[in-house]
C-alpha cells in the first residue's frame, strides 16, 4: 500500500542523528519488551511475518511519521491482537483477562527461545517452474498501487533495471500478506542506476539495488 | 513482575510504558507468552548476537581467501558455517566493499537488518532520515556518519525489501599485513559493516 512505511526518496526528515558506532537499539526500556514480546508472539501462530509488516504500514501515515519505531510494533501487534479476537480492548486498557484466551499454536518457553531464535523462519521455497529472467536481463518494474500488503516500493514503480542475481524461489509477500497462501516466487535483486531513479541531477555513479519478487517485474523492451 | 522497575515511580511512568506493561501482564494472563521467554530474547540480542559476529565473518573474509569465496558464492551457508544461524539471517548476501565501489545497506519500507551477524538495529537505521534519504542522497547521509567518498568512486545501494539480509565487507585497512584474524577483528566496525562507515585504521585501535 502506499502508506507512511514507505519512505525511499522522501525528504524533509533532516539528518541522521546518534550516528555513533556505539548508537543503542533502543531509545527506552519499554521498546525492548516490546521487541521480546513481539517475537515471542510468533510462537502462537497466530499471523505471519507479511501480516505482522502490513499491520504496522497499515497505520495512519502521520502516526507512523510520528511515532518511535517500537511504538509502531506496538499498536501494530496490538492490532493483530484485536483483529484474531485474542484480546479484546477493555483488556488491553486494564491489562486483565476478561475473556477466555482464544486457542493458540503454542507458547515460546524461555527454554525453547535459544533453539527457536536459531532456527528462524526461512522462506525459501522448492522452484516449481524455471525464472523468466536471467542475470543481465533488463526488466521493468510494474506501476501498481495495490492497497494490501507490497515490498515494491514507490520509488521503484515503473522504473527498468538490470537482474543483477537471482535469489532462488521465495514466499510471495503480497499473496501471504492476505492469508491467501505462500504463492512462492523467484526473487531477483534488480540494479537500477540513480539516475533512473532520481533523474539526471543524480550522480553516474551511483545506483540503488532491490530484492524484487517475478510478479512484480516485465520484460524492459 | 519479572523485570524490575528501575526506580521509576508508578505515578511518573509514561503513558506507553503503562500500555507495554498492560500488555505483557495481559497476554501472560492468557498463557500466550511467557515473560521469562522475553527477558531470554531481549538477553540473547543484548549479550550473544551482535556486530561482534559479523567482525569475525569479516576478519576472516580478509584472511583466508578459500572463504571469502565462500562467502561471495553462498554467504548464507558460509555464514551458518559459524554458527550464525539467528533468525533474521536465514538468507544472507554479502557485498565486497573495492577501492571502486562502496556499499551502503537500508530498509527503506520497516527495519530489516541482519540480526544474525549485527544483532538488532541502531536505533538511527529504524529513523525516517536514513530510510529516507539512502536510496536518493546515498553521498549526504555517508556525510552525516563523517564519511566522504570521492565523487568517482560507485555507491551501490541495497534496498532489502525481500528477505535477503545484506553484510557489507568493508576494505581491510593498509598497514595490517600479517595481523591476525582475531586482531583484525578489531577493526571492524558495525556501521562498517552496513555500510555507514570504513573499517579502523590500525593507529586508531592501538
Amino acid at each position: 500500500m502506499n502508506g507512511g512505511a514507505d519512505l525511499g526518496g522522501m525528504m524533509g526528515f533532516g539528518p541522521v542523528e546518534d550516528s555513533a558506532e556505539d548508537a543503542p537499539n533502543y531509545k527506552a526500556d519499554w521498546e525492548a519488551r516490546v521487541m521480546g514480546m513481539v517475537v515471542a508472539l510468533g510462537a502462537c501462530g497466530a499471523w505471519n511475518l507479511d501480516q505482522s509488516r502490513f499491520s504496522r504500514e497499515s497505520l495512519a501515515p502521520a502516526d507512523y511519521l510520528s511515532w518511535p519505531y517500537y511504538r509502531i510494533w506496538l499498536e501494530g501487534v496490538s492490532k493483530l491482537l484485536l483483529a484474531r479476537g485474542m484480546v479484546t480492548e477493555e483488556e488491553l486498557a486494564r491489562g486483565k483477562m476478561e475473556i477466555p484466551p482464544a486457542p493458540v499454536k503454542g507458547c515460546l518457553t524461555a527454554r525453547d527461545v535459544p533453539a527457536t531464535l536459531a532456527r528462524g523462519g526461512p522462506v525459501d521455497r522448492p522452484a516449481f517452474q524455471d525464472a523468466a529472467f536471467a542475470e543481465g536481463q533488463r526488466v521493468q518494474a510494474r506501476n501498481i498501487h495495490p492497497e494490501s500488503h507490497t515490498r515494491l516500493p514507490r520509488y521503484a514503480r515503473g522504473k527498468s533495471g538490470v537482474i543483477t542475481r537471482l535469489h532462488g524461489c521465495h514466499v510471495f509477500p503480497d499473496t501471504n500478506a492476505l492469508g491467501q497462501g505462500e504463492s512462492p516466487a523467484w526473487l531477483y535483486q534488480v540494479r537500477f542506476s540513480a539516475r533512473e531513479l532520481w533523474g539526471p541531477e543524480a550522480s553516474e555513479a551511483d545506483s540503488v539495488t532491490l530484492d524484487l519478487w517475478e510478479p512484480y517485474l516485465e520484460a524492459a523492451l | 513482575m519479572p523485570h524490575d522497575d528501575h526506580g521509576h515511580d508508578h505515578s511518573e511512568m509514561s503513558d506507553i510504558e503503562a500500555r507495554v506493561r498492560a500488555l505483557e501482564s495481559l497476554l501472560t494472563q492468557k498463557g500466550y507468552i511467557d515473560p521469562a521467554a522475553v527477558d531470554a530474547i531481549v538477553e540473547t540480542y543484548e549479550t550473544e548476537i551482535g556486530p561482534r559476529n559479523g567482525a569475525h565473518v569479516v576478519a576472516k573474509t580478509w584472511t583466508e581467501p578459500d572463504y571469502r569465496a565462500w562467502l561471495e558464492d553462498d554467504a548464507t551457508a558460509a555464514i551458518h558455517s559459524l554458527g550464525y544461524t539467528s533468525r533474521q539471517g536465514e538468507h544472507m548476501q554479502a557485498v565486497f566493499n573495492s577501492p571502486d565501489t562502496h556499499h551502503l545497506v537500508v530498509c527503506t519500507l520497516c527495519s530489516c537488518y541482519p540480526w544474525s551477524v549485527l544483532g538488532l538495529p541502531p536505533t538511527w537505521y529504524k529513523s525516517p532520515p536514513f530510510r529516507s534519504r539512502a536510496v536518493i542522497d546515498p553521498r549526504g547521509v555517508l556525510a552525516d556518519f563523517g564519511l566522504t567518498l570521492p565523487p568517482e568512486t560507485r555507491i551501490e545501494v541495497h534496498d532489502s525489501t525481500a528477505e535477503m539480509r545484506y553484510l557489507v565487507v568493508p576494505e581491510r585497512p593498509e598497514g595490517t599485513e600479517g595481523w591476525s584474524a582475531e586482531a583484525l577483528s578489531e577493526l571492524v566496525t558495525r556501521n562498517s559493516m552496513i555500510g555507514t562507515g570504513l573499517a579502523r585504521a590500525p593507529e586508531a585501535a592501538a
